[in-house]
This record gives structure tokens, sequence and C-alpha cells, in this order.
């Protein structure tokens, strides 16, 4: 019981999915047209993150890596002493602000994607065979479970990292450990449920074996919460990236990342507010892009409000 | 409840050695901390002799078991840099970390429960979309770019409170508000959810058929139904609270754990970083329990599970 409770506190605080059917719906048409809204306008600073990340050699206007030191800690192109062509100004190097965002998008993306991925698809594998088989192995990884949660992850990634030494892949392997409980969670919660259905018994009794009731039939009815769970996790680790980035434990220098770049520009935010303010502006609207975007999908793929929309 | 409380007690002990066997094993598979804590041009006799020193060349089950024995008697090895136990150097600044989290805890439940209950009471009115906004924005922001944002504009603009370090009053204000911003803004998510479903029960109708007023059969009746959720997240939070500090000492000079904690890793004071985070995470542990055994006592439904 105090378990139970306890995880529905948390599901809902991180707007996880399951409780979205708990809020009266509104009326099916305004209802459909406000989802719809409520995907497509998160996306735009998601997807301009992403063409940033894809994109960064030809649309960045200079090198992010090299400065000119004649041009240092320029103001944004508003203010009087702005350089042409550095509409964001530079660092204290010299380097563009503008430049070092878009390449530290490529950075700071595909280190939350591979993250995101590696955990989502350990922990809903994980998720899937203990939910369904249960027994000794399921207890274990529930023990398991319950003791990385007792435990604040910026902790454990300081640990790991203090040993292996900061660098990109250890980042995506530490950020991958913090994702896969989440998953393997909720999508162990969701096939306990499943697995005693018609459907599924049905399919055992026509003779499918295991992994066949486990890819073709349980797995395409929880991909949706996956999905969503996929779609918070990269915003949240986009934050944990760049707040161990900052700490000095993430991406180092000079590769651009928002995280560090941030870490570099709070010792001298006094001479230069732009360095310090620019990046961490777009974490925020990323992440907040990312977090109501999850917010509508789950609204839409929660077959409980799906039939509502209809 | 005698029995519910062995049984807490029981899980706590377990759960604590999962800890401290899950920091055994992040610190001892990661990599080599002897490699780690000489300068790389170190001569392999010299890797071997702290290795010896540090009881790195034994077998890995024997160097668990006086792990263990170490964290239970307190026991993490001098520090490097301080020469003084490692444990000591932690537990002296326990107490900042602590008063860091306390603040920001209280911060984030004054402002997160009333913005929640407003929001939910004007649910699609004006106030409601502004509380949630705060709460979505919240959310997306990272701590430490919230305390520089604050330094900037609160220190250095406007010249209101000290930057940096612990002291008075005033230098607790912005550390704790970057700390207990995304707290708050969950936390007035839940209350806001929580409270809405409550609402939506029929002994709410009633109390509303019976003609009482609308702001006691929320405050007296609804709010009482919908506080358990958001006591279990507060409870919980705290020792959240504790792993957000590290970020946000690192950014205000705070001398807590957390910072030393960072500050040793640069240095490679390996026996307080092992000290810090275990120190940390127990806290945390132990915060929980508390929070179990105070539900236990308020909820006697939660006793007989």
């Amino acid at each position: 019981m105090a378990r139970s409770i306890r995880a529905s506190a948390m599901s809902k605080a991180s707007a996880v999915p399951l409780d979205a059917a708990l809020v009266p719906p509104a009326p099916p048409a305004v209802r459909g047209r406000r989802i719809r809204w409520a995907l497509w306008l998160p996306m735009i600073p998601v997807a301009l993150a992403i063409v940033a990340a894809v994109a960064a050699p030809w649309i960045a206007p200079v090198s992010p890596t090299t400065g000119e030191l004649a041009a240092r800690l320029k103001p944004p192109a508003w203010q009087a002493a702005a350089l042409a062509g550095r509409p964001l100004g530079t660092d204290l190097l010299g380097r563009d602000v503008l430049s070092r965002l878009i390449w530290g998008a490529r950075v700071s993306l595909l280190i939350a994607v591979f993250a995101t991925a590696i955990g989502a698809a350990a922990g809903s594998l994980i998720g899937l065979v203990t939910g369904y088989y249960r027994g000794r192995v399921d207890r274990v990884i529930t023990k398991l479970i319950d003791i990385q949660l007792a435990f604040p992850f910026v902790l454990l990634a300081i640990a790991v990292i203090a040993v292996a030494g900061p660098s990109i892949p250890v980042l995506v392997v530490v950020l991958a450990i913090g994702a896969w409980v989440g998953h393997a969670r909720i999508v162990r919660g969701l096939v306990l449920s499943l697995r005693e259905r018609d459907y599924v018994q049905a399919a055992l009794a026509l003779g499918a074996g295991t992994p066949r009731v486990l890819f073709r039939h349980l797995l395409p009815e929880i991909l949706s919460v996956i999905v969503v769970l996929a779609t918070f996790d990269v915003g949240r680790i986009i934050i944990l990236e760049s707040t161990l980035s900052f700490l000095g434990l993430g991406v180092q220098p000079p590769t651009p990342s928002w995280g560090s770049d941030l870490r570099d520009a709070a010792a001298y935010v006094r001479q230069a507010w732009w360095t310090a303010t620019f990046p961490g502006i777009a974490i925020m609207i990323v992440v907040l892009g990312l977090n109501l975007m999850g917010d509508a999908l789950r609204d839409l793929l929660d077959p409980r409000t799906r039939r509502e929309t209809r | 409840m005698f029995q519910y409380l062995v049984r807490k007690v029981f899980h706590t002990l377990f759960v604590a050695l999962g800890v401290v066997t899950l920091v055994f094993v992040a610190l001892r598979l990661s990599g080599d901390p002897a490699a780690t804590m000489l300068p790389g041009d170190a001569t392999v006799d010299e890797l071997a002799a702290l290795r010896r020193t540090l009881g790195l060349d034994r077998p890995l089950h024997l160097q668990y078991v006086a792990f263990l024995g170490g964290a239970v008697r307190g026991d993490f090895g001098e520090s490097f840099r301080h020469q003084q136990p490692a444990f000591g150097l932690v537990l002296e600044r326990l107490p900042a970390t602590l008063e860091l989290a306390f603040a920001a805890l209280v911060l984030a439940v004054v402002v997160a429960l009333p913005l929640g209950i407003l929001a939910a009471v004007y649910r699609g009115r004006t106030a409601d979309v502004l509380a949630m906004s705060f709460a979505v924005v919240g959310q997306a922001t990272p701590y430490f770019w919230m305390g520089i944002m604050l330094i900037l504009v609160v220190s250095v603009e406007l010249g209101w409170l000290p930057t940096s370090g612990r002291g008075s009053w005033a230098h607790l204000i912005l550390p704790a508000i970057t700390l207990g911003t995304h707290f708050a803004a969950s936390l007035a998510r839940l209350t806001r959810t929580s409270l809405l479903e409550v609402l939506g029960q029929n002994f709410v109708t009633t109390a509303r058929a019976k003609g009482l007023a609308e702001g006691s059969v929320i405050l007296r009746h609804a709010l009482k139904n919908a506080a358990v959720p958001v006591v279990t997240l507060i409870g919980l939070q705290f020792g959240t609270l504790l792993g957000g500090a590290v970020v946000t000492e690192t950014i205000f000079a705070w001398p807590g754990v957390g910072r030393l904690a960072v500050q040793s890793i640069f240095v490679r004071d390996y026996p307080v970083v092992q000290a810090g985070v275990l120190v940390l995470a127990l806290s945390f542990v132990a915060l929980n329990l508390l929070v179990d055994l105070l539900y236990g006592a308020l909820d006697p439904r939660i006793r007989d599970e």
C-alpha cells in the first residue's frame, strides 16, 4: 500500500501516463483540436534543435572552436560594442556564441538520444521479461530498482565518473543507467496485468512461443507508453547531461555543449551576461518543448483518453 | 504498529546494504582508482605501491568485506588533501547541506501548495493557466542555470543579496530558490491533479449539497483527502533535494557535502568522494524510512498492507 501510494505520487509528479484519465476530459471535438495544437506547437523548438544538430557544419556562421583574441567578450548584435557577424556575441576566448550554440545542440541531443535509446531498450526488455515470467528473477530486479530509486542519481553519476574519468561514452552509459529504471518499472507493471488478458492466453493456446507473445502481442500494446516515457526522458537527460557537464564531469572543452559552455560562462558572468544566458535558454525551451510534447502524446496515445477524442 | 516498524527498518537496512554495494560496484568497476589518483607519469612500481596501500591488490570479495566494514564504522580512510579522516570532513559539512535542503523544501511547499490549490479551484481560468505555466517552465529549467541567472540579476545587477558563501539568512535565499523551484513545480502540478481528482468524488458533492460554503468544502473536506500523495512527494523529495544540493552548492560556494565531493574529484581525493557520496545516499535512505514510519503512524491502512 505504501509503495503504491508512493508510486502513484511519483508518476503524477513526473507526469507519467497512467493518471491521464483521472481528470475528467473536455468535450471530444474541442479536445481533439487542442491535442493537435498541444502536440505541434512544442515540436517547433525541438525541430529547430534537431535541424541545428544535423546541419551544424552548414548553418553555423563560423567554427565553434577557433576564437579570435581580438574579438573577446563582444556583446550581442543589438548592443553598441557588438561585432559584425557575431549576432549573439563572443565568449572569453573570442569564439562565436551562436556557432557554439548550434554545435552544442549536436552534442547535447546526440548524448540524450543515445542514452535514452539504450536505457529505454534495456529497461523495457527487462520489464517485459520480468513482468512476464515473474518468479525469482523478477524479485531480484524489483529489489534492484528499489535500491537504485533510493539513490539520488547525480551521486551515482559522480561515483562512476570520479573513477572512470569524464568522457562522452562514459556519460552516455551513466545516463542510460539512470534511465532504465523508469522503463523497467512501468513496463513490468503493464505486462503483469496484460499477460492475464484473453488474447494472450489465446495466443499461447494456439501454440505461440514466448518470444512471439512478448514481441508480437505484448510489445505493440505497450509501445505507446514507452514512446511517451522516452520523450520525457530525452528532456530529463538533456538537463542531467548539462548538469554533469556544468560540474565539469561531462563533455570536456573545447567540445561545445550547452552545459560545459555554461560552466565557463558562470566564471565571468559579471563581464558577459550573454554567454551565460543563451545556452540556458536553449536548454530550457528544448526541454519545455519535449515535456509538452510528452504531455500531448500521452493524452493522444493513452487508449483511455483516445476513445474520448474520437 | 510494532510489526510494521520492524518490517520497515528491515527493508531500510536491506536498501542501505544495496546502496553501499552499488557505490562499491560503481567505484571499483568503472576504473582503477590508483591510476586516477596518481599523475599520468607515475611508474608501475608507484601504482603497485598505492594499490597495496589502498588494498586494491586483494581479491574483490575481500575488498568488499573491508569496504562494508569501513562503511559501518564510518571509516573511509584519510583525505589525501586534508590529512584528516574523510568521514569527519564530510560530517562537518552535513549540517550546511541539510540546512539548504530544508530551506528549499519549506520554500517549495509554501509556494507550491497555494498555486496548486488555486489552479484546481479555478480550473481552466487565468489563475490555472498562470500557475501551470510557472510549473511547466520550472520543470524545464536546469537548477544551475537558474542559479547563475539569479546571481546575475539579483546579486550583480540589483545588488540585493550576496552572490555566494554561507552566513546570514540573506545567503540562504538564492540557493534555496535555485534548489526549490524544480520541486515547487512538480509539487504544484501534483497538488492540482490530486485535488481535482478528489473534487470529482461523491462526498464533495454531498458536502456542497448540504449547503456548506465552497471555501469550507475545499479546505476542510477535499484538501484533507487530497493530501496523501502530496505529503508522500514532500517526504520523498527531501532526499532528492540532497542530490540537487550538489549542484546548487557548487554555484553558490555553499560549504556543504556536495561541493566537497565534487571538488574532491578534481583533486583526486578519492576517500572524500567515497565518503561524501555514501553519507548523502544513506541520509536519503534514512529520510525515506522516517517518511514511511510517519505514514504508518498517520494512516493505519498503510500499516496492514
